[in-house]
């Protein structure tokens, strides 16, 4: 089996309905599961970082950005999709 | 498992703090390519090197895309090509094949219209040298060095007076530009053969076929980051900056690893050094100013410098297995928006350049002087500085630019990475005299290490 690949999805914004709602459903019908999420609002201000497994075959990285600013430009926050290994690659030895 | 902070400081860092990877550089053996017919030469090296390199820019993309971070140019070296010009008469079809290569594969430069030249001078090297000032204003994207010097082989001053004409020769024949040719050329003591950063860029002769190599950058990085360190102890200040170039050089490491599985080609080195662009926020002189000079050039500046330098590798060398290149803190006058500040205050001088450059990493590098600078007074500021390299056992280069028809106080626009060059002033005493001796400068005691 291929060692699992990892993507951080980091969603900064002002507070509204939906935003996690619309982030996970693209997520789900790219085939993406969810290893993390963790969550916090400062002042109106929308921060979210969750861990994706993106593994799977029917997962274009490629697809999934594209969907995913699309969705940045419509709900006018700003989503980032990252390979894990850069953050490892900094932070751990 | 990988925390929010530092997921959010990487974040920072790219989006605030202009980290990148300034170059993922391609590097290229021409020796199979030899033969004494030119247009077979020319044709089997850009077939060469459009095939090895025809992934080189669109894997350069995507990793850009998947890992969120810019990879501001992606290059290609090749051997020094006065090696393999040996048998035939006109080098500057390589020069063309070379340019054309480049646009075919959409790299941002190629670096390699070469010779090396530190103890002689073959007729092949002649030919080379003499056919640059018309190879440079032709092409768009080659790139041209010459090595005249080096620890072990001493100066080759004939090479010196010839590297000063071949200077003034390349402005002239791009006065148009503001003599931009000569941004393009540079002139090394000491030239290392795995340098992935222009215009020096070549790929050695102890080179294998094909390698591929990266340059990191982030001197905004480190700037923010001593922000937080104002006013404590210089220990504080060394520790700080190889924790930060530590950081860096992972970027670069994860980078040429990937690049070298998808490109099936040796990863060769990471480049750690920190290369400024003239962009505000992403300047190797505001780092010196961080330290507490008022402005770049003020005493002290020297020794800021040799402290960063340092700093830089001892954190960058832990990162990476195998680190080359000319690893340090880059100093292009042009290129870094505090330099050019500093010299338009007239805070700095090429004297204090030429100090700087005896700890930096490299040497005067993207410097306009005034375009009736004498051909032996540029080649007496290329002699001051191979005898720098050669004598501190260091790389030391020059590229200089005498802009036709400037004079001090003008500016001399390049554009993108190239910036924007101060016209400063040089020394009006001569050096003819001494330039046209020609010979040999020996090479330092030191250098008989066996």
């Amino acid at each position: 089996m291929n060692e699992m690949k990892k993507a951080v999805i980091s969603i900064l914004g002002t507070d509204r309905k939906g935003i996690i709602a619309s982030v996970t459903r693209i997520l789900y019908e790219h085939d993406v599961n969810i290893l993390d999420i963790s969550q916090t609002i400062v002042a109106g201000l929308f921060n979210m970082i969750l861990i994706a497994d993106i593994s799977s075959e029917q997962c274009s990285f490629e697809q999934l950005k594209n969907s995913l600013a699309d969705e940045a430009r419509r709900l006018d926050v700003q989503i980032r999709i990252q390979r894990s290994e850069i953050f490892e690659a900094m932070h751990q030895i | 498992m990988i925390n929010t902070s530092e997921i959010l400081q990487t974040i920072n860092m790219i989006d605030h703090q202009k980290l990148d990877v300034r170059t993922i550089t391609m590097g290229i053996s021409l020796f199979s390519c030899a033969t004494d017919d030119e247009r077979a030469l020319a044709v089997r090296i850009y077939d060469l090197i459009t095939r090895r390199a025809e992934n080189l820019v669109k894997v350069g993309r995507e990793i850009e895309s998947e890992f969120g971070v810019p990879i501001v140019n992606k290059r290609i070296s090749v051997t020094p090509v006065a090696l393999v010009t040996g048998a035939i008469r006109h080098p500057i079809v390589v020069a063309r094949a070379l340019d054309r290569a480049a646009k075919e594969t959409g790299v941002d430069f190629i670096g390699g219209y070469s010779a090396l030249v530190q103890k002689g001078m073959t007729a092949a090297d002649r030919r080379l040298i003499e056919s640059i000032p018309e190879a440079l204003s032709e092409t768009d994207y080659m790139c041209s060095s010459v090595n005249v010097g080096s620890t072990r082989a001493g100066i080759n001053m004939d090479a010196v007076r010839m590297m000063g004409e071949t200077v003034k020769a390349t402005a002239a024949r791009t006065a148009d530009r503001g003599g931009f040719g000569c941004a393009k050329l540079v002139v090394f003591c000491n030239a290392v053969e795995d340098n992935p950063f222009m215009a020096g860029a070549f790929h050695g002769p102890g080179e294998g076929d094909c390698a591929v190599s990266v340059g990191v950058s982030g001197p905004g990085v480190v700037k923010v980051a001593l922000e937080a360190v104002k006013g404590q102890p210089f220990d504080v200040v060394a520790e700080t900056v190889k924790r930060t170039a530590f950081h860096i050089t992972r970027v670069g490491q994860l980078v040429a690893m990937e690049a070298s599985k998808r490109l099936n080609v040796p990863f060769g080195i990471v480049d750690l050094s920190l290369a400024p662009t003239p962009a505000v926020g992403d300047s190797v002189a505001a780092i010196l100013e961080e330290m507490g000079l008022e402005v770049c050039g003020a005493h002290g500046t020297t020794a800021a410098l040799a402290l960063l330098n340092d700093a830089v590798k001892k954190g960058g060398v832990m990162a990476s297995s195998h680190v080359g290149g000319l690893s340090g803190a880059f100093i292009p006058l042009s290129e870094d928006i505090g330099m050019i500040q500093a010299a338009e205050r007239g805070a700095l001088s090429l004297e204090k350049l030429e100090a700087m450059t005896c700890v930096c990493s490299v040497g005067l590098d993207m410097i306009a002087v005034p375009g009736d600078t004498p051909a032996e007074t540029v080649a007496a500021i290329i002699a001051d500085e191979a005898a720098i390299g050669m004598v501190n056992n260091k790389t030391t280069a020059v590229r200089i630019i005498p802009a036709p028809g400037t004079k001090v106080g003008d500016s001399v626009e390049f554009g993108g990475l190239l910036g924007r060059a101060p016209v400063i002033p040089v020394r009006q005493y001569d050096s003819s005299a001494f330039i046209h001796r020609g010979g040999r400068i020996p090479a330092p005691l030191h250098s008989l290490k066996n």
